[in-house]
């Protein structure tokens, strides 16, 4: 008797749960994609976190915001969301449908996020909307989504890599000007290490920079992270070969301080800006180096080294196109609104304010003419991502890509740190574990 | 916890039916009344523990990639292909779950056994009275009532290789290592997440012990000291023994919080953990929301809660059945 | 009776390394606020160079805290307050009844603890936003949200140690309340309760400390409003800096009030794991 009894509230316990289960098995944004305008009157836009702190940006953003609710008046309701919560917020946002309107990615993003569905493709009427595709830099706009997709996004603030060197201490080694290659970039480097001071500043736990790093020096070696089908291939001769030039700065050449090998927090900026490290291969350093108190007139920034003197083809790559996109989510319920305010965010006078409070560079073409842009970082970062910048790999797995190869060169930074070997084998087997567990597809 | 799965009413033994007065006044609503009472607890649970879990575990047959997030009732079904890539140890994901799931283990049967020892070196010292022994039992609380974040960040500060307070004890005041170890990376960063995690833990072993030895018979004690035993002897005949069931639950309690435990290795590490700390739970997170892949997270998850389920039952059988002989 | 020297040192020894283990962060948290950004970023020193107040003064500026506070105190405090409530009911009905599926209840309930939380943080996400979606109950990023997910991880153990409690407290009391006229619902507040502050107090702070200090479903589950502290305080490494000497201030500024309130309890909560954890 008790058992009949016991099944019947099980059967019934299981009818409900697999009711629930349904229920939310819909879950999910609507397929259809698109949007619609049921509330024309308010936004909701999740910023990423560009300034100091977010305080900064609530500074820095609200007056703009009032300048688009004056000229349109929709209401924008701005979330200033740290980096370390962005991308759950987005996936969050992504698999129940309730997000922002607008959204601010990182642009290595791009081509995941489109895979998702979850962001509204700029089509050629979209792209109308916010002033057209021409206003933006042809740089930027290949790290938007996969080729041959519309775009998922469109560039809000470009970044590049640089080479940041304190003069002062290049001076005292008697060296006259930066390094162009990386041999003399070592070299250089020998010169500046000893006495508790280091060449140069690495970020080794932070996986994001090793994954750039490693993605430049691979270009610079002709490694494809990714063959034409989109398939990982991390374990090429090139692939080994620039994975084990960046950590090799710290296990062989020893012009980096071991304990580099667990920063995640940005401390290599510091290290630089305290004059422990001479050189810091680095985005727009500069307003951080400024909140550190080190004046620009104390370092000097160049172009981040090449392989040999005159490189051509993807040899002549020193840096990733970096920077911030602005996305509009699927799912808004203000997508004309949403449109417009990305064509304000983009539009010239807001560009020149924005990226010069952050320290980036406009990726709209007109906005750069500015005098704010011309200061010799800034020129320098501009010039970078006219000429020598290439876009992450734009494939759907490009943030697993950034996670396990960034993982395996955190593992292989401690191991170099701890004093053991680094070697080709040791690398490629990282590596190997990296690209097994990449998703099938 | 095989207390309350054994637990009578009191008063009596269910068998004897209870007394008139009591009878006649719960009889009517006594079929209704206690499921009444435990409503709340039961939709509570339903709706947070249960039904997510359901669904979880539906996931765990799905394969639920970022091409499906969004409406995820359309992502292909996989059948046991997320378990199959979780357990295949050849492979570098399963074999990845597996060390994992050892360092876990290991992990756990460390940090457990410590706090506990902690605790009951504590407990038992602090037992009788003495000057001061109210603040000392404060002092040791403190770990346990500080929040998460603020506790753990405060030990990666202190991990630091360069700038950190341990190194800086253990190097240039002690000169105990020969160079500045790593702790946050590398091999250390096990040691260095067992440290944490039993100085959070050991202020509640300490605190359910405490309250365990209040439990325990003057009267023992006192029969123990006639008899010429020794203190060292009273603590191990009569304390130990007597804190048996305290034990029991404890060292269970301890076990699935510590074993799942994501705030810690969370904070300490910043969300990717080195290999040598890397617990399942959030070598699972890593699966799941870094690599977007949560069918393959939710079969892995789903692996650890039937290990927990087992562990948890022999526990329970093996530990009754040695108080029934006893 | 007088305890033997050895074991009087062996106690001062013991306790004091235990000391030093529980208070050196506590003393690294207190002197590392009181530093500058430079001198924290350098190497560590037991003694600051020059004190300083101005993270004190910063912490409010550069993240929200007070706002973080007052979330976290609401959400804290309310499903610390419902948890008890719901537990006091539960506990009840199993210390006192014997029913048809007790066992199954127990079990189910207690079996919770074993999930782990990122197999139903999805599920438990997409469930609040459909229930919101089809009731326009806002769950997802509200405080209520929390406190119902934060609430049901302290249950089963809430109501396992009070369960016991109940147990501890004679039947004998119940009948005579019966027997003045209450039902069973009056002596359960007439008699019980009253009866067992020491239990609930201690099972009231376990839940307060089991929402305070989560992070995971609080950092997909809340937004900028309703943002708890503990997310909240990695607002501090922001994306130039890690502000230590600002995360250590903050830190002991949000810890002070609650770990003032835990030791005011903490005879309590002897009392009450006395008689309810250990029988």
């Amino acid at each position: 008797m008790p058992i009949l009894k016991a099944s019947r509230t099980l059967s019934a316990t299981a009818a409900v749960l697999a009711l629930a289960a349904t229920a939310t098995a819909c879950g999910g944004g609507n397929t259809t994609g698109g949007g619609d305008d049921s509330s024309p009157k308010t936004l909701t836009y999740w910023a990423s976190n560009q300034g100091a702190n977010i305080g900064v940006d609530q500074k820095v953003l609200g007056p703009e915001l009032a300048k688009f609710t004056k000229q349109t008046g929709i209401k924008v309701k701005l979330e200033v969301i740290p980096w370390s919560d962005l991308l759950n917020r987005i996936l969050a946002a992504t698999s129940s449908g309730q997000g922002p309107d607008v959204l601010n990615i990182g642009n290595t993003w791009s081509a995941s996020l489109q895979a998702t569905g979850a962001l509204l493709p700029f089509n050629a009427s979209n792209f109308a909307a916010v002033g057209g595709k021409d206003k933006f830099t042809a740089s930027a706009l290949a790290a938007t989504g996969a080729a041959g997709k519309d775009p998922a996004a469109v560039p809000l603030y470009s970044l590049s890599y640089a080479l940041y060197y304190n003069k002062k201490l290049f001076q005292q080694a008697g060296i006259s000007a930066p390094p162009t290659t990386w041999d003399q970039l070592v070299a250089d480097g020998k010169k500046l290490t000893g006495d508790g001071h280091y060449g140069l500043a690495e970020e080794g736990s932070s996986l994001a920079e090793n994954a750039h790093h490693a993605f430049v020096l691979g270009e610079q070696h002709g490694a494809d992270f990714f063959d034409s089908s989109g398939k990982p291939q991390f374990t090429t001769p090139q692939a080994v070969a620039a994975v084990k030039q960046y950590i090799d700065f710290m296990a062989a050449d020893h012009i980096v301080a071991p304990g580099d090998a667990e920063y995640s927090a940005n401390q290599s900026v510091t290290d630089f800006a305290t004059g422990k490290a001479a050189m810091l291969l680095w985005q727009a350093a500069g307003s951080s180096l400024k909140a550190h108190g080190m004046d620009a007139s104390a370092y000097g920034v160049a172009p981040v080294p090449f392989q040999t003197a005159n490189p051509t083809g993807t040899a002549k790559t020193d840096s990733m196109v970096a920077g911030i996109n602005m996305a509009v989510f699927a799912n808004t319920h203000n997508r004309s609104g949403a449109l417009k305010f990305v064509n304000f965010m983009t539009s010239v006078p807001e560009q020149q304010i924005l990226n010069s409070a952050y320290g980036s560079v406009p990726p709209v073409t007109a906005a750069q003419s500015d005098a704010a842009f011309s200061a010799p970082e800034q020129q320098t970062l501009r010039q970078v991502l006219a000429n020598s910048a290439a876009p992450m790999p734009q494939v759907p797995n490009e943030s697993q890509f950034e996670t396990l190869v960034g993982t395996a060169m955190k593992d292989l930074f401690a191991d170099a740190a701890a004093g053991k070997p680094v070697t080709d084998a040791t690398v490629k087997a990282e590596l190997a574990k990296a690209q097994q567990q990449m998703p099938q597809s | 916890m095989t207390a309350i799965l054994e637990r009578r009413p009191p008063g009596g033994t269910a068998d004897r039916p209870p007394r008139g007065t009591l009878r006649s006044r719960l009889r009517p609503r006594r079929g209704a009344l206690p499921y009444l009472l435990l409503v709340p607890a039961l939709v509570l649970e339903l709706l947070v523990h249960l039904i997510p879990m359901v669904v979880g575990v539906v996931m765990s047959f799905k394969q639920l990639t970022q091409f499906f997030i969004r409406d995820w009732g359309s992502a292909p079904w996989t059948g046991l292909g997320n378990y199959r890539v979780a357990v295949d140890f050849h492979a570098a994901i399963g074999s990845a779950l597996l060390h994992s799931f050892w360092v876990t283990c290991a992990f756990t049967v460390l940090s457990v056994g410590l706090s506990w020892l902690l605790g009951t070196a504590a407990a038992v010292l602090t037992q009788d009275p003495f000057r001061g022994r109210g603040l000392l039992r404060g002092v040791f609380l403190v770990p346990y009532a500080l929040p998460v974040y603020a506790a753990v960040i405060t030990w990666a500060f202190m991990f630091q290789q360069d700038n950190g307070l341990v190194n800086h004890v253990l190097h240039d005041q002690l000169h105990l290592t020969s160079g500045r170890p790593f702790w946050l990376i590398g091999p250390h960063s096990f040691v260095a997440l067992l440290t944490v995690s039993v100085w959070r833990n050991w202020p509640f072993a300490f605190l359910c012990l405490t309250a365990g030895l209040q439990n325990i018979p003057r009267e023992l004690y006192e029969a123990a000291a006639m008899d010429g035993a020794g203190i060292w002897q009273r603590v191990r005949r009569i304390t130990l023994p007597s804190l048996r069931p305290v034990n029991q639950v404890l060292v269970l309690v301890l076990f699935l919080w510590t074993f799942n435990d994501f705030n810690t290795p969370y904070v300490l590490f910043g969300g990717s953990a080195p290999p040598a700390a890397d617990l399942v739970s959030i070598h699972i997170y890593q699966s799941s929301f870094v690599n977007w892949n949560f069918g393959s997270g939710s079969a892995m998850s789903v692996l650890l809660l039937l290990f927990l389920l087992l562990v948890t039952a022999g526990y329970l059988v093996a530990t009754r059945g040695r108080d029934t002989d006893g | 009776m007088a305890a033997p020297r050895a074991f009087v040192w062996t106690r001062r020894v013991v306790l004091t390394a235990l000391t030093a283990f529980a208070l050196v962060p506590v003393y690294v948290m207190l002197s590392s606020s009181l530093k500058s950004l430079g001198e924290v970023q350098g190497r560590f020193d037991w003694i600051p160079h020059a004190l300083t107040l101005r993270p004190y003064v910063d912490i409010w500026h550069t993240v929200p805290l007070a706002r973080y506070f007052v979330n976290s105190l609401l959400v804290s405090g309310s499903s610390m307050l419902c948890s008890v409530a719901v537990a006091i009911f539960a506990a009840y009905a199993v210390s006192r009844y014997r029913f048809r599926g007790r066992r199954l209840f127990t079990i189910t309930v207690l079996s919770t603890q074993m999930f782990p939380g990122i197999l139903f943080l999805l599920p438990l996400f997409l469930l609040y936003v459909n229930i919101g979606n089809a009731t326009g109950i806002a769950l997802y990023g509200s405080r209520g949200g929390l406190i119902l997910t934060y609430l049901t991880f302290s249950l089963p153990f809430s109501i396992w140690m009070l369960a016991g409690y109940f147990d501890s407290i004679p039947r004998d009391l119940d009948e005579a309340a019966l027997t003045d006229g209450c039902g069973p619902l009056g002596a359960l507040f007439r008699v019980v309760i009253p009866a067992a502050v020491p239990g609930i107090v201690a099972v009231g702070v376990y839940a307060f400390m089991t929402a305070w200090g989560e992070v995971l479903f609080a950092s997909v589950m809340t937004n900028d409003t309703t943002r708890t502290l503990a997310v909240g305080l990695e607002g501090y490494a922001t994306q130039n800096d890690v502000y230590w000497n600002q995360v250590m201030a903050a830190s002991l500024v949000v810890s002070v009030p609650v770990v003032a309130g835990f030791l005011l309890l903490q005879r309590y909560l002897v009392a009450g794991l006395t008689a309810g954890a250990v029988k």
